[in-house]
């Protein structure tokens, strides 16, 4: 899932890389031009017809775009909501992960099972979930619908399993004589913990806030039921760009799209580097 | 380990699963227990109804019909450029390799509109051409099959690359050398131990494909009996009053992905308390 984007996050697989790996045979030439056409064809050229459709609308038809008042409320709702969002995986999200490798009792793996179910459900399926505990009926009598409380949990939901899935591995592959050299030097817990582990997690740790910010700022689905999409209140970026698309405004579209094409961009670069760094520690 | 976790205070190792557990708890598995009453509310009364009702059935087979279509093309593309990345060298490898996880981090409301953009029949890039051809993409099949590839597409990579990478290249050395060909190299050495890393991927795809919403929402056209997939129909029944309705066919997805999750959670090997990534 998700967390696979790190390939090669354990330091062990580093290592075990083939030592030869050979040039193209004829074989697997035609296999990679035939590979690359079609993710050309699928992703490339319209992730390019985004951005050359905002182009064409010049400098100008961009920023009137995204400087709309009713869309730069939204782009700033996504952004806060996400880094808020992204604040709470960094944190609930290690400590999940940790739990999940250091401590063990009986369900753990039921543990494992629930931190997947917010990957796999689909999005909009995830919107009734939180509609069926935090909506007008559910049992808790709390009711988010419509406010702004409703994007942070739905932004949340779906992405509780990236901090967890990135940080794991590398917990768990993590060497304990560091730790128990620092014990028994004195250190307390929180020391060992702040000195040692952490410095050691965090590569990771960025690496699933990154995944998690930008699935936080693109999210649509999982809103849709839930937040009500007031205009002002709790509309996001991904349910500007659908209006516009509607209102067949696709420049205007385009423009915000650009934006949200932007950081994934930063993201996946972003994670690309700290990637190396990691190999690189191992 | 025993050593470590006896000189922790059991009170904090306590305070620590409690939080997670509460946290989980509240967040994920209290709601999605309701969904599962809500929808057997009055026994398989609403599930029975959503059955009978022939566009909510066009739009589950058409949901499967796509999901799965996806998940081939995904499995045989995933595979391949797996191998590619893995067992060769080329200029612009690294580039591909970050390229491929790229529909990870991208809106879903973003590849529905890219695809308008390029597959749209009126003025897209391509679209007006290929409907000439007879090629109708965006508001049919061929444009839900490309977005439901595009949001699932790097899944059956990322698991398939470490596996290549773990058990290098030895024995398909060994293999090439007493004579076999690529072909049968492939199928005898380097596929039996890529499989699971396949079926997780696969798995992972078919949970991902059958819930994708947005782009589909977009490029469909979500017309009822036609192009309306299953995800549409929740969305459409809730907005409609139909409550029960939206909570049975939603019921019905969520089966689905977790049966998918529990495939790649529960039946794969614990590694040391992590999957590997």
């Amino acid at each position: 899932m998700t967390a696979a984007a790190l390939d090669g996050a354990g330091p062990a697989t580093s290592a075990r890389r083939p030592r030869h790996p050979g040039g193209l045979t004829p074989a697997s030439g035609l296999g990679l031009g035939v590979a690359l056409v079609w993710f050309s064809l699928l992703v490339l050229l319209p992730l390019a017809a985004v951005a050359a459709t905002t182009a064409e609308g010049g400098w100008g038809g961009f920023w009137r775009a995204v400087t709309n008042e009713q869309t730069a409320a939204a782009i700033r709702l996504t952004v806060t909501q996400a880094l808020l969002v992204t604040a709470v995986d960094v944190v609930m999200g290690t400590l999940v992960a940790w739990v999940l490798v250091r401590d063990s009792f009986p369900g753990k793996r039921l543990l494992e099972l629930l931190i997947d179910i917010p990957f796999a459900l689909p999005t909009i399926v995830a919107g009734l979930v939180l509609l069926s505990l935090y909506g007008p009926d559910g049992p808790l009598g709390v009711d988010v619908t419509n406010r702004r409380p409703a994007v942070f949990l739905a932004l949340l939901f779906v992405t509780t399993p990236f901090v967890v899935r990135t940080v794991q591995p590398v917990l768990a592959e993590l060497d304990p004589e560091a730790e128990e050299a620092a014990a028994s030097l004195g250190a307390g817990r929180l020391t060992i913990f702040r000195r040692i582990v952490l410095p050691a997690i965090t590569p990771a740790i960025a690496a699933g806030a990154a995944l998690a910010f930008a699935r936080g700022m693109g999210e649509y689905g999982s809103l849709v039921l839930l937040s009500g999409n007031l205009p002002f209140r709790t509309e996001v970026a991904s349910v500007r760009i659908l209006a516009s698309i509607e209102s067949d405004d696709l420049p205007a579209a385009a423009s915000v799209a650009t934006v949200l094409l932007v950081v994934s961009l930063a993201v996946i670069a972003a994670i690309d580097l700290l990637q190396r760094r990691m190999v690189r520690r191992g | 380990m025993a050593d470590r976790s006896r000189r922790r205070p059991p009170l904090g190792r306590w305070a620590l699963r409690l939080v997670v557990v509460a946290y989980l708890g509240l967040l994920v598995a209290w709601p999605v227990g309701l969904v599962a009453r809500n929808a057997l509310d009055g026994g398989l009364a609403n599930i029975r109804d959503i059955l009978e009702e022939p566009d909510t059935v066009h739009a589950l087979r058409l949901t499967a019909g796509v999901a799965l279509t996806s998940v081939a093309i995904n499995t045989v593309f995933g595979v391949g450029i797996s191998l590619l990345l893995v067992r060769h060298r080329f200029p612009g490898r690294r580039l591909l390799s970050a390229l491929v996880d790229l529909p990870l981090s991208v809106s879903p409301v973003v590849v529905g509109l890219a695809l308008v953009l390029v597959y749209g029949g009126r003025d897209g890039w391509l679209g007006p051409t290929l409907e000439d051809l007879g090629l109708q993409v965006i508001f049919a099949p061929p444009g839900m099959v490309m977005a439901t590839t595009f949001v699932a597409l790097p899944l059956v990579v990322r698991e398939v690359v470490p596996v290549l990478e773990e058990i290098g290249t030895e024995q398909e050395e060994a293999a090439h050398s007493l004579g076999a060909g690529a072909w049968a190299t492939f199928r005898r050495i380097t596929l039996p131990s890529i499989r699971w890393a396949v079926v997780y991927g696969v798995a992972l795809s078919l949970a991902r494909a059958l819930g994708e919403f947005g782009a589909v929402k977009i490029v469909s056209g979500n017309v009822a009996g036609r192009t309306r997939t299953a995800t549409l129909v929740v969305e459409e029944k809730y907005l409609n009053f139909d409550q029960g309705g939206a909570y049975a066919t939603a019921f019905l997805l969520t089966l689905v992905a977790v049966a998918c999750i529990a495939v790649v959670t529960l039946v794969r090997p614990d590694q040391s308390g992590g999957r590997s990534p």
